[in-house]
């Protein structure tokens, strides 16, 4: 999931750019590490410039990519600007429990992505989440997806763009205008160049840098520590009294856990509707999985993607753990933080990496932080091409124009893409507050989105006037409920079930509600209007559309087996940690 | 692995990009331990950047090789 992470953003941006004294000192073979990697990327969006011919190619890799490399790319796309440093400072804030974030925040998700939802998408041959709404309940609801879609994303990747930037100003003293068009221009550049196909290749290298350059924290740390017992203890020693090491045995009441949450937002909020919307619709990810070369590649890449999310907290919250147990200071809130001078919880990972990494490992790291936030934009910037061209340019400007045409629009709309996001990195920069409505934003339709394409998957009875009036009902109760909080604060009661909700309950419980909304009036509008007949929604919707047999392959070869394992290590691990 | 239309590897770019970190990583590490920086990192004692430096390079090494360019790719 993406995650916001508002760095100092409580003090004036001109004061915060001067004030803040920087927390790390490169080398020159740290410069080095980190000149190859820029090399590198653009170096591969040249390469790739000559296999992309058409707008299958640019916007889904020709359709051509392997389980492996679309499940790596699945993953990577939504580590996002600030996933390594923003979890990090989750995990010291709240402990163990931000793992939630990676387990049953997604995992269920994901493999409910591969196994059912998938073969509709893929059989479909659509080309993107909107692409899909169209056919199957027609235009308004597509218009209504694609422009809320296109226009959150770009907005959000220039907020991601800034607090990259911030990011790289408070911890290597970087200008800040020198990270964002530096990191921008050259995503701009890969993109332009190869399209998803130079994306997906880049997001794999990227994958494999932030694994490398991340699990030098959590090794050498457990090696300080004297294993996991041992930084457990440590924990216990400088924080008595508070539970940071137990996924589950603390969300019995509001008051048991550092993040004020109950079990039930957890799993029916986080891991319900939040994590279901997220994987499952949000384009930016579903694009990847698109691209696979057949159907068993589409239904694996999400089941790949998801062992290998289930282990990104050994190099994300991990190091955040271990920040509470060798830490000598206490690490604080941002606010308190501006006001004394001391370290905030943002900065947990920098200062670990100043704690155990020397001349090049440091370089490795930085290189990490780098590649996560270029793989996100990447992400961003090439399923908003794809939506601009196909779910708005095509559907609503021209919609007869050759395939070389929407290749140049699409080509240019990266271009376009970029500079709206620069844009709004300005914008934010000028006027913090945009970053909180924005973000606020963005979890409105997710959730909705969801519960009308489930619905249009699962429910042939579903109508084009159901999915339409469900959706726009969800997205506008879920602001609704949001206003009512901002004006009166009391209604947390009511939204999130405590007065003590924090944030993260909130958006939770607010996901849910919406995600309710959206569902009944779907229902109750589509059993009074006139549904579609069953062959229109064949390749669309279970029961009208033929899936491929997969009796007669072996075990190994079976998405579901594969499925399984996961999902059997998953309850393992959440029992390991319990 | 990706075969589109005889495309290099992207595992053979990984593997170049990754021999070259594990030189660069590997060397300044092996100079840290004949010079010592005035300020050590902790557990500066187990080197750490040698032992990243030659994981670096050993796998870099392999990808390189396994993964790269036969003569009908890369046109």
């Amino acid at each position: 999931m993406r995650y916001a992470l508002s760095f100092r953003t409580k003090m004036p941006p001109a004061l915060l750019l001067a004030a803040t004294p920087r927390l790390l000192t490169l080398s020159p073979v740290d410069v080095a590490v980190i000149a190859l990697y820029f090399a590198m990327v653009i170096g591969i969006g040249f390469y790739l410039k000559r296999f992309t011919t058409t707008g299958e190619d640019f916007f889904l890799a020709g359709r051509d990519m392997t389980a492996w490399i679309a499940g790596l790319s699945f993953v990577a796309a939504n580590l996002g600007s600030l996933e390594l440093m923003g979890w990090a400072a989750a995990a010291y804030q709240y402990g163990i429990l931000a793992t939630h974030w990676y387990w049953i925040g997604a995992i269920p998700a994901m493999l409910f992505l591969g196994i059912v939802m998938m073969p509709f998408y893929y059989i479909s041959k659509t080309h993107s989440v909107p692409g899909y709404l169209q056919l199957r309940f027609g235009e308004p609801s597509r218009a209504l997806s694609a422009i809320t879609f296109g226009v959150m994303t770009v907005l959000m990747s220039g907020i991601n763009m800034y607090s990259m930037a911030l990011v790289m100003k408070v911890i290597l003293g970087w200008d800040i205008h020198f990270s964002i068009w530096v990191s921008s221009l050259t995503v701009a550049a890969y993109v332009f160049l190869g399209g998803l196909l130079s994306a997906i290749f880049n997001e794999v290298l990227q994958f494999m840098l932030i694994w490398l350059g991340g699990l030098v924290v959590s090794i050498v740390g457990l090696i300080e520590t004297g294993g996991w017992n041992g930084m457990v203890a440590r924990i216990h020693h400088n924080f008595p009294g508070q539970d940071f090491t137990h996924l589950w045995s603390g969300l019995g009441h509001f008051a048991g856990n550092p993040m004020g949450i109950h079990w039930t937002g957890i799993v029916l909020g986080l891991g319900g509707v939040i994590a279901f919307g997220y994987w499952t619709t949000d384009f930016l990810v579903v694009q990847r999985v698109l691209s696979a070369r057949d159907l068993r590649s589409a239904e694996m890449a999400p089941i790949i993607g998801a062992g290998f999310k289930m282990m990104v907290p050994f190099i994300v919250i991990l190091p955040g753990l271990l920040g509470l147990a060798v830490l000598p200071e206490h690490l604080v809130g941002e606010a308190q933080a501006v006001a004394t001078g001391a370290h905030s919880y943002n900065e947990v990972l920098p200062l670990m990496l100043a704690r155990y990494c020397g001349p090049g490992l440091l370089g490795l790291g930085i290189t990490a932080l780098i590649a996560g936030f270029m793989s996100g934009m990447a992400g961003n910037v090439s399923a908003f091409a794809t939506v601009w061209t196909y779910d708005i340019y095509r559907a609503f400007v021209r919609k007869d124009a050759g395939d070389s045409h929407y290749l140049a629009v699409g080509r240019w709309c990266t271009v376009l893409g970029v500079l709206v996001s620069i844009g709004a990195a300005y914008l934010v920069m000028q006027f913090l507050s945009i970053m909180d409505y924005v973000q606020a934003l963005f979890s409105f339709f997710i959730a909705p989105l969801f519960g009308t394409v489930i619905l249009g998957m699962l429910w042939p009875r579903a109508t084009n006037a159901g999915g339409f009036w469900g959706l726009l009902a969800g997205t506008v109760s879920s602001v609704c409920m949001w206003i009512w909080v901002k004006v009166d604060p009391s209604a947390l009661a009511y939204i999130a079930l405590s007065p003590r909700a924090r944030d993260m309950a909130e958006n939770m419980y607010r996901a849910l509600w919406s995600w309710i909304i959206c569902v009944v009036v779907t229902v109750v509008v589509s059993l009074a209007t006139q549904p579609r007949p069953k062959e229109e929604l064949a390749g669309l919707v279970y029961g009208c559309t033929q899936l491929p047999e997969t009796a007669a392959l072996p075990l190994y070869k079976r998405p579901v087996f594969w499925a399984t394992l996961v999902a059997v290590a998953l309850v393992a691990l959440n029992l390991l940690f319990w | 692995m990706h075969e589109h239309k005889g495309m290099i590897s992207i595992w053979f770019f990984i593997g170049v990009l990754l021999l070259a970190y594990g030189v660069l990583i590997f060397a300044a590490g092996v100079y840290d331990v004949f010079q010592p920086p005035a300020k050590p990192v902790v557990l500066a004692r187990l080197h750490a950047g040698v032992w990243w430096g030659l994981l670096l390079l050993a796998m870099g090494l392999f990808y390189s090789i396994r993964f790269r360019p036969k003569k009908s790719q890369g046109n």
